[in-house]
């Protein structure tokens, strides 16, 4: 379905697209502040959806169908559910979050703008006008044949990494 | 499409978990904003990917994905720890290791 999607995108207008994926862009950027700017845990979670689902949007726009379907898989399906146990589990913070010094605010502030304002000086600077192409999805064959022959060992390395992240995650929150 | 238009897109939204990351005072919300900046990298390496027609991008971006799933479960695991010997998730109340 995701590889109609984009046969269609190549066949429409350029203006089109590129205002679709500002209307996405916007959206995203919009909800991000809202995740670090909103008072209420369950808010900045929900408003999280809308960004990572963005971001699955953005993963289409490229042609790598396999991580958007795993974006939304993974991060909607799981990591949200599992934030939103957490927010349960520790009932003391479901209301007002915080009173931060309107200092502190200030100068975590000024140093995310000036990070912006190097990295996207950088960016610019390195990147003016190459142009990308999506051509057509990349097929799942290709990213499966990819990870279990010239990824293999750091694919088991992830592996053995999930296995030792549960086995933590079971030994530091059980109760004893 | 322009390369840097996503680009610029991850650069704004790693530089948003930047400043969620040094603001938020709970547990959860840093977590949250950890999440974000992870994303912003997920975007860049699947476009450096499709720039140089390779599938390593998109496989990097993969595990990028199953380290962050990792991440959370600890993170969580941490901060209900934290919770459930102080009550409270306040990450400014944590200075056990202050000199």
């Amino acid at each position: 379905m995701t590889g109609l999607l984009l046969a269609e995108f190549t066949t429409t207008e350029k203006w089109v697209v590129n205002s679709f994926w500002g209307v996405i862009a916007l959206v995203m950027v919009y909800a991000a502040l809202r995740v670090v700017t909103t008072k209420n845990v369950v808010h900045a979670a929900l408003w999280l959806v809308v960004v990572l689902a963005g971001v699955a949007v953005q993963f289409l726009f490229l042609g790598a169908e396999f991580v958007a379907v795993t974006q939304i898989l993974v991060y909607i399906g799981a990591v949200i559910v599992l934030f939103l146990f957490g927010v349960m589990l520790t009932r003391a913070s479901m209301g007002d979050d915080e009173t931060v010094a309107d200092e502190k605010r200030a100068m975590a502030a000024v140093v995310g703008v000036l990070l912006l304002a190097v990295m996207a000086f950088a960016l610019v600077d390195s990147f003016d006008d190459v142009e990308i192409t999506a051509d057509g999805p990349q097929s799942v064959t290709t990213v499966s044949d990819s990870i279990f022959s010239q990824y293999i060992v750091p694919f088991e390395a992830v592996s053995v990494l999930l296995l030792a992240a549960l086995i933590g995650a079971i030994v530091v929150a059980r109760q004893d | 499409m322009l390369l840097n238009q996503f680009l610029l897109l991850a650069a704004v939204l790693f530089c948003i978990g930047v400043y969620g990351v040094l603001v938020r005072k709970n547990g959860m919300l840093v977590l949250m904003s950890v999440e974000l900046i992870l994303n912003a990298v997920n975007i860049n390496l699947v476009a450096f990917g499709t720039l140089t027609d390779d599938v390593g991008g998109a496989v990097f971006a993969l595990f990028t994905i199953a380290v962050a799933a990792a991440e959370v479960g600890i993170g969580l695991a941490i901060v209900l720890l934290m919770y459930r010997n102080r009550r409270s998730i306040d990450l400014s109340e944590a200075d056990l290791l202050k000199g």
